[in-house]
């Protein structure tokens, strides 16, 4: 039971309960449809439903099949081994650059700074269907479009803005004398970079990566546009068996690709807590 | 840290009281150059890339709504001979004969289907009329074409006798065209240059106005679902918000096929929700909720609610929680004190979390082409499916810049009120 | 680092490894039964003879994707299954590329290629014959009702059969069939179909079951809607349907009432790079014996030689044995209308 002040009424102290069953049903609405692919995924029948033998927990109702279709389809190790090729590429130019980028945004002498940055952060912001178009048009004049090279550029695109964003957010606990001290050393800028910042920014770097690869092994329009047979990414083998044939391989596909979202969002914590003792920060809560 | 980059940090540490010499000021600013040049210099590799990789696809797609090359470059011929024309009657045999022409080396060079697809864009039906005779002139002997060009074309199809279609024809040929904006507009162009609204269909108003009306339900119910909950972490002890905090970004960090992949297996009408319902008995038929405008709607608040909850839950956890206590402890009402003191507070959490849902939701693709059905698709896959299906290049891209330039809109007012350098992540 | 530079390290090796696999051949079908039937038949004999590796994607039929990649310049695919229906179109409109005759192979009993085939199968020049098929509708007995259904008539009849029917989201053959329950003969069909008003009659007939109406992209999603009660009944080509009645033993009932019959060629995208591993592939695949594979989901093959090898007990329910009851697809009036009646029936659909 909760205490409640003296001066609160009746009224007041339901409002509390339905604030926290409202809040626990959100939560409910949140996770429920991510959990109920787990064991979805092990359907021995190929639908998308729990069957009468998996509520009565009957053993001969579960199955591994829908995983080993996925093992053994060439379709689905290809795509799976291109999401990482194009994901590993993609995320070193996004973070190269951004991280490079993100470092001159933040000095206080940057000219143009809210153009450069509104700029930087738009791939974000305009919807991927424009960018998929654009990229369409563009990328086929420079034999762009069906290649490797052409998904890296263009998922490094997009996600270049939250390598910039997370690296800003390191960077403005980090004291700059440190690194005008650095220069005024003698030592040049990049051997500053390396030997000063870059220890510093490291978690912010680490973390904007990980956002980079999210964002390049989770994007789907931009390779439907721009990516030949020979391309397919998970996504997109998701994407068009949803469209076209669902059976529950999809199913054990989402399973997996969500714990790859729980390690992420481990070694995000992780990195979060990391970064805030190397900054010497408290808890902030 | 300071925008204003005009005291140096030389400077600085002179401190105020000296007066500085004019070569001290002369290195001073050279030194503030310098520091500009290197951080202009870091920021210039991304800068490029993303010219190449962004902004020049981008300013491609806008070039493509005003061009379109493809009828002056297969008929140049029957165009020249038609600039004289004054848009009354049957144009002269000579156009008739150099359209014959033309049409029997299309024909051949299997690029009739081009110039008929194009015409049809202006003349709807004009298609099977250019393809036909294409088809027909095809099998003409050249010597006759040239002497009784006009009368073949007229046997192939007496539609060529019709003005309208020469009408459709000649507006085809211009290289450079409002017509995919107009159209995009559900305008057209009368052939005395006059706007009026497009005769044969108005369909794109319509889908702007729904996709905002989507957008907006979207932003509503990701507002009603996500302040609670905000306001009940942001308050609840540091551990368990810290604990409930991982339902809110396991979604945020879950692909969004596999959440829409969710939503398909709750919906369909065999499916998880419809199979409980018909189950207790709340219902005897499954409900078809599944490729709706309502999946469609319930997915994407799902899928962009964490966008919602983040912002507010940070903004919420800096204001003081005594505020309202000693509001109420004064004797103020609730709800009164709510609106009065709490709400204004989380203003900028809260217009940070709409205006990012609303963005993301108004240029949508994936989810309403997984479960939208017909009645649940929004512009953006209209674009798609000029781009991909009817393959009107030229229409895609006159949509998508009006998408563009709403986005931009939207994504400016995001700027001024609460700052791109204040997004965050997780 | 050095993690670093090893994970890169074979990242790049792994990357050219998959540009050196271009080298593949993509070919494009429909899918589902039918598509595991030519990996079966063609596609893996074809491998396992000449070691050259396939790239064996879905589509869903159609024109626009063959356009966009030549319109574009961005050439995809190499071969692709094709419906005669959007052939002729296709080919017209140079999408694709002519066929050199030394393509028809001779038949296993030693008849010259141009011979073997049934003349409508090498009718167009970009294509070559592959097997009949043919659009029937179906229903499922477990979830019809009493009333069964037993003519197109009543797949438009809302009263007489409740429910929903799953219909292929594009104009051909719908169109053809709201004419033929509106009373028209199946031999005017096409004739009416040219002209303003028959065309708004098909629409209009259209209208009297749209709210019935679930749209489906690709044939393999049919059996599905029938199976999970999506639909009642629903269009489909017969061998899907052939295929969940006899393999899944699903109590699936064909209609044959007014079929849509027609031809499912091979045909090469124009600007193909490798147009002659194409050639070959096809001259394989087009073969006597892959050919005669293909009634194992009861489509008919277009080699006579093939017929030879066919099991006598799916005769019966092959689409060349039902042709009477059918009308056969026209791929020039679709050529010639197919652009304005797309985009007739997309805005139709959004209204």
């Amino acid at each position: 039971m909760q205490k409640f002040p003296a001066y609160y009424t009746i009224w007041h102290k339901l409002g509390v309960y339905a604030l926290k069953y409202t809040a626990w049903l959100v939560l409910f609405f949140l996770i429920v449809p991510i959990v109920v692919i787990i064991p979805l995924s092990f359907n021995a029948e190929p639908y998308f439903t729990f069957t009468r033998g998996m509520v009565t927990l009957d053993p001969a109702a579960y199955s591994t099949r829908w995983y080993d279709a996925v093992v053994t389809n060439p379709n689905w190790m290809l795509a799976i081994k291109n999401s990482f090729i194009i994901g590993f590429f993609a995320t070193i130019v996004a973070t190269v650059l951004g991280t490079l980028a993100a470092v001159g945004l933040s000095s206080q002498y940057m000219p143009y700074k809210r153009v450069i940055m509104a700029l930087m952060l738009s791939p974000m912001i305009v919807p991927s269907i424009i960018v998929a178009a654009g990229m369409f048009f563009f990328f086929t004049k420079f034999g762009l479009a069906g290649s490797f090279v052409g998904l890296v550029i263009a998922h490094a695109a997009l996600g270049v803005p939250f390598v910039i964003i997370t690296v800003t957010a390191t960077l403005s606990g980090f004291d700059r004398s440190l690194y005008h001290a650095g220069l005024s050393m003698g030592a040049s800028p990049l051997k500053t970079f390396f030997d000063v910042v870059m220890p510093l920014i490291r978690p912010g770097v680490i973390s904007g990566a990980m956002f980079a690869f999210v964002t390049s092994f989770d994007e789907v329009v931009v390779v439907l546009f721009l990516a030949g047979p020979g391309q397919r990414t998970i996504p997109r083998q998701m994407f068009s068996g949803l469209r076209e044939q669902i059976n529950p391989t999809i199913l054990a596909v989402a399973t997996l690709l969500i714990l790859v979202s729980v390690a992420f969002l481990i070694t995000l914590e992780f990195l979060r807590r990391r970064s805030e003792r190397l900054r010497g920060l408290e808890d902030h809560g | 840290m300071n925008d204003t980059p005009t005291i140096a940090p030389v400077a600085l540490e002179r401190g105020t009281s000296d007066v500085l010499t004019k070569a001290e000021i002369r290195l001073a600013h050279r030194e503030v150059r310098r520091h500009k040049m290197v951080a202009f210099a870091l920021v210039v590799p991304l800068l490029l890339f993303l010219f190449f990789s962004f902004v020049a696809p981008i300013a491609t797609m806008l070039h493509r709504g005003f061009y379109s090359p493809v009828v002056a470059q297969l008929i140049p011929n029957t165009l020249q001979s038609l600039a004289t024309w004054d848009g009354q009657g049957q144009p002269d045999d000579a156009v008739l004969t150099n359209m014959a022409i033309d049409l029997k080396r299309l024909a051949a060079d299997r690029t009739s289907g081009k110039l008929a697809a194009e015409i049809n864009r202006n003349k709807p039906g004009a298609s099977s009329v250019v393809k036909s005779s294409a088809r027909k002139l095809r099998r003409t002997d050249d010597a006759d074409l040239a002497q009784n060009g006009a009368t073949l074309l007229l046997a192939a199809n007496k539609a060529w006798a019709d003005p309208l279609m020469w009408r459709a024809v000649q507006k085809s040929g211009d290289t450079y065209t409002d017509g995919f904006y107009l159209t995009a507009l559900d305008l057209e162009r009368t052939f005395e240059g006059e706007l009026q609204i497009r005769e044969a269909t108005q369909i794109y108003i319509k889908l702007y106005t729904k996709t905002l009306r989507m957008a907006l339900i979207i932003t509503l119910m990701c507002l009603i679902l996500g302040y609670p909950l905000a306001y009940y972490l942001a308050n609840a002890p540091s551990k368990t918000a810290n604990l409930l905090m991982i339902f809110v970004l396991l979604p945020f960090w879950t692909s969004l096929l596999v959440r829409t992949t969710a939503w398909i297996a709750l919906l369909q009408t065999n499916g998880v929700v419809n199979s409980f319902l018909t189950g207790v008995g709340i219902t005897s038929e499954p409900l078809d909720m599944l490729y709706t405008e309502f999946s469609t709607i319930i997915a994407m608040t799902h899928i962009l609610l964490p966008f919602m909850i983040l912002p507010l839950y940070s903004v919420m956890k800096g204001i003081d929680p005594t505020l309202m206590r000693a509001a109420m402890s004064m004797g103020a009402r609730p709800i009164p004190a709510f609106i009065k003191i709490y709400l204004p507070n989380t203003m900028p959490g809260l217009s940070a979390g709409a205006l990012l849902v609303f963005i993301i939701s108004v240029g949508y693709y994936i989810t309403p082409a997984l479960v939208g059905g017909t009645d649940g698709q929004m512009i953006s896959n209209i674009i798609a499916f000029h781009m991909q299906q009817s393959n009107n290049w030229g229409l895609a891209a006159a949509l998508g810049s009006m998408l563009l330039i709403l986005i931009l809109t939207l994504y400016w007012v995001y700027d001024h009120l609460v700052g791109t350098d204040n997004i965050k992540l997780g | 680092m050095k993690t670093t530079t090893m994970i890169a390290g074979a990242a790049l090796g792994a990357l050219l490894a998959s540009t050196a696999m271009a080298e593949e051949l993509t070919v494009v079908s429909f899918g589902g039964a039918y598509g595991a039937a030519q990996k079966k038949h063609m596609i893996d004999p074809y491998t396992a003879k000449t070691g050259t590796k396939i790239l064996f994607e879905d589509y869903s039929g159609g024109i626009a994707e063959i356009k966009a990649q030549v319109e574009a310049g961005n050439i995809q695919w190499d071969v692709v299954d094709i419906e005669v229906i959007d052939l002729e179109r296709a080919c017209s409109e140079g999408l694709l590329e002519v066929i050199p005759a030394s393509v028809l192979a001779p038949g296993a009993d030693g008849t010259p290629g141009a011979q073997d085939f049934i003349p409508a199968a090498i009718a167009n020049e970009c294509g070559v014959g592959n097997i009949v098929w043919t659009i029937i509708y179906a229903y499922n007995e477990k979830t019809i009702g009493s009333v069964k259904p037993n003519s197109i008539g009543d797949f438009f009849n809302t009263k007489k059969i409740v429910g929903k029917r799953a219909m292929r989201k594009r104009p051909q053959v719908n169109l053809e069939w709201a004419l033929i329950a509106d009373g028209v003969p199946v031999a005017k069909v096409y004739e009416v179909l040219a002209t303003e008003a028959g065309q708004a009659r098909a629409f209009a007939k259209l209208d009297t079951i749209k709210d019935d109406i679930v749209w489906f992209d690709s044939w393999s999603q049919v059996p599905q809607l029938l199976n999970d009660g999506g639909a009642v009944m629903g269009q489909s080509a017969n061998g899907r349907i052939f295929d969940a009645i006899k393999k899944d033993g699903k109590p699936f009932k064909m209609v044959w009432d007014a079929h849509v019959y027609d031809l499912d060629v091979w045909a090469v995208v124009k600007g193909s790079k490798k147009k002659d591993l194409a050639y070959d592939f096809i001259s394989f695949a087009a073969g006597t014996k892959p050919l005669a594979g293909m009634p194992d989901v009861a489509y008919g093959p277009t080699r006579k030689s093939s017929m030879v090898l066919v099991d006598p007990s799916v005769i019966p329910d092959l689409p060349t044995s039902h042709l009477d009851e059918g009308l056969k697809a026209d791929g020039i009036f679709w050529a010639d209308y197919g652009e304005s009646l797309g985009e007739k029936f997309n805005e139709w659909m959004l209204k």
